[in-house]
């Protein structure tokens, strides 16, 4: 392998897989994603939506009034992340470059690669087509949350919005499913990450 | 510090077996403490990184900061959406910190609301005075700080008529709610000016019922439900914010919607 020291900065640049502004925004939004659901399901078990509660030991906040300085904290933390990281991802055209296209034949067959263990991870720095499908997703999940949670925090304020949602207490559905999207994600993302090691490392190191 | 006053009408037994309903729960006080030993943070830290008393501190400070975002937020021409008759949510839910039974049971005919602070007329008021006001209506949607919502129907004094009537200084910052079982609240004055905010005297235009809070009950659709006071028996206009019973337990202040 060449050393790096020795290529061009243009070259040393392509070698870079995530950029500083990725590998920051992305671990920064773990963290407040993690705080947000962890005191969102202390919320929810104030007043559940569905026949179940989450058990206190995964929960955040220790009671409602905990749980909501947590999520009300953390939101600030989310939505700035969120804005910046998506601003620049348009911005740069990374997301243009690295999301896009995205076919459906494409997800179908990686799809059937992936689970009869065929799918190559050679080269990590090109997403495959189930992989561009799923940071989109989440990434709209993203702002489907932030949006139903303002809908849900200011339904007087900001009214129109939570008409968009269907009213208040739809907004509370569309809020749980997004988290419930998000959660399926991490699960597959973070599994993945630990079966694929070099893409965890590529993540905190950017190559 | 604020004398316990004598409120005529009041069972005596009930408020001494409220105020010690005040007490702060050992359980909760520490719940932060709780939530971090086992919470996410721990997973993602392996260790107890976050001193809890100042990661509360930080998260008040950032909830007093949420506080000014509200009040900026906060619309004064807004109105909370209102609802025909046929969505008023049946039977509405009764709420409180203790069950319906032990929920104050007030004699209207010895009642007498007490208005102090910055106001030009101190006399307390009868119901009898209260409901000889002008009443206005509205069927809008409460929302709990739970998460869980209804739709009531509640008609009584506007908040901003009744300060303009007993001279009150709308200047001032605060109108602070005292109610018969010992809970408080305080409210900013943009909120109390607001238009929607009303001293209700009837629920689904009946005499309002024990359970919703007898013989008055502060109906603000522009907040949460435990911002909304019942068995109120004194209102006063200040400068200072005396807090309030959930708020001072760590609920966000301004509790806007």
């Amino acid at each position: 392998m060449t050393s790096v020291g020795l290529l061009t900065a243009s070259e040393r640049a392509r070698l870079v897989i995530h950029p500083a502004w990725v590998r920051v925004t992305h671990w920064i939004n773990a963290v407040a994603m993690l705080v947000m659901i962890g005191s969102g399901w202390e919320i929810y078990n104030a007043s559940p939506l569905f026949g179940f509660t989450f058990p206190r030991s995964i929960t955040l906040g220790g009671w409602l009034a905990g749980a909501l300085l947590w999520h009300f904290a953390a939101m600030w933390v989310l939505a700035v992340n969120g804005l910046i990281y998506i601003a620049l991802g348009l911005l740069t055209g990374r997301f243009r470059r690295k999301f896009l296209p995205i076919r459906p034949g494409d997800v179908i067959a990686d799809a059937k690669a992936a689970l009869t263990f065929k799918l190559s991870h050679e080269d990590i720095s090109v997403y495959n087509a189930v992989q561009r499908l799923l940071y989109v997703g989440v990434i709209l999940a993203g702002v489907v949350i932030v949006l139903s949670g303002l809908a849900i925090w200011k339904p007087v304020q900001l009214q129109e919005l939570t008409a968009v949602f269907g009213g208040y207490d739809a907004a509370r559905y569309v809020h749980f499913l997004a988290m419930a999207a998000i959660v399926g994600f991490l699960v597959v993302h973070v599994l993945l990450a630990v079966i694929v090691p070099k893409s965890l490392k590529a993540m905190v190191t950017g190559r | 510090m604020r004398k316990r006053r004598i409120i005529p009408g009041v069972d005596q037994k009930l408020l001494i077996k409220d105020a010690a309903k005040l007490m702060p729960d050992p359980a909760r006080r520490l719940f932060l403490r709780g939530g971090l030993s086992v919470g996410a943070l721990t997973l993602l830290t392996g260790c107890d990184i976050i001193d809890s008393d100042a990661a509360e501190g930080t998260l008040r400070a950032i909830s007093r900061f949420n506080d000014r975002v509200q009040a900026w937020m906060f619309n004064p021409n807004r109105l909370a959406p209102e609802y025909p008759e046929s969505r008023i949510t049946k039977p509405f839910p009764f709420n409180g910190y203790y069950p319906e039974d032990e929920a104050p049971e007030i004699d209207g005919k010895e009642y007498k609301l007490e208005v102090g602070g910055l106001i030009d007329n101190k006399e307390p008021w009868t119901l009898d005075r209260l409901y000889a006001l002008p009443q206005v209506s509205q069927i809008t949607r409460h929302i709990c700080v739970e998460g869980w919502s209804a739709i009531g129907s509640w008609q009584g004094v506007r908040l901003s008529d009744f300060l303009k009537r007993i001279g009150a200084d709308t200047r001032a910052k605060y109108v602070w709610f005292q109610c018969a079982e010992g809970y408080s609240n305080t409210i900013d004055m943009a909120t109390a000016l607001h238009s929607q905010t009303q001293l209700s005297l009837k629920f689904d235009n009946q005499i309002l019922p024990r359970k919703y809070g007898f013989p008055m009950k502060c109906r603000i659709p522009t907040k949460l439900g435990f911002k909304n006071p019942k068995y109120i028996t004194a209102i006063y206009v200040q400068n200072n914010d005396a807090g309030g019973y959930w708020e001072n337990q760590g609920y966000n202040w301004f509790s806007g919607s």
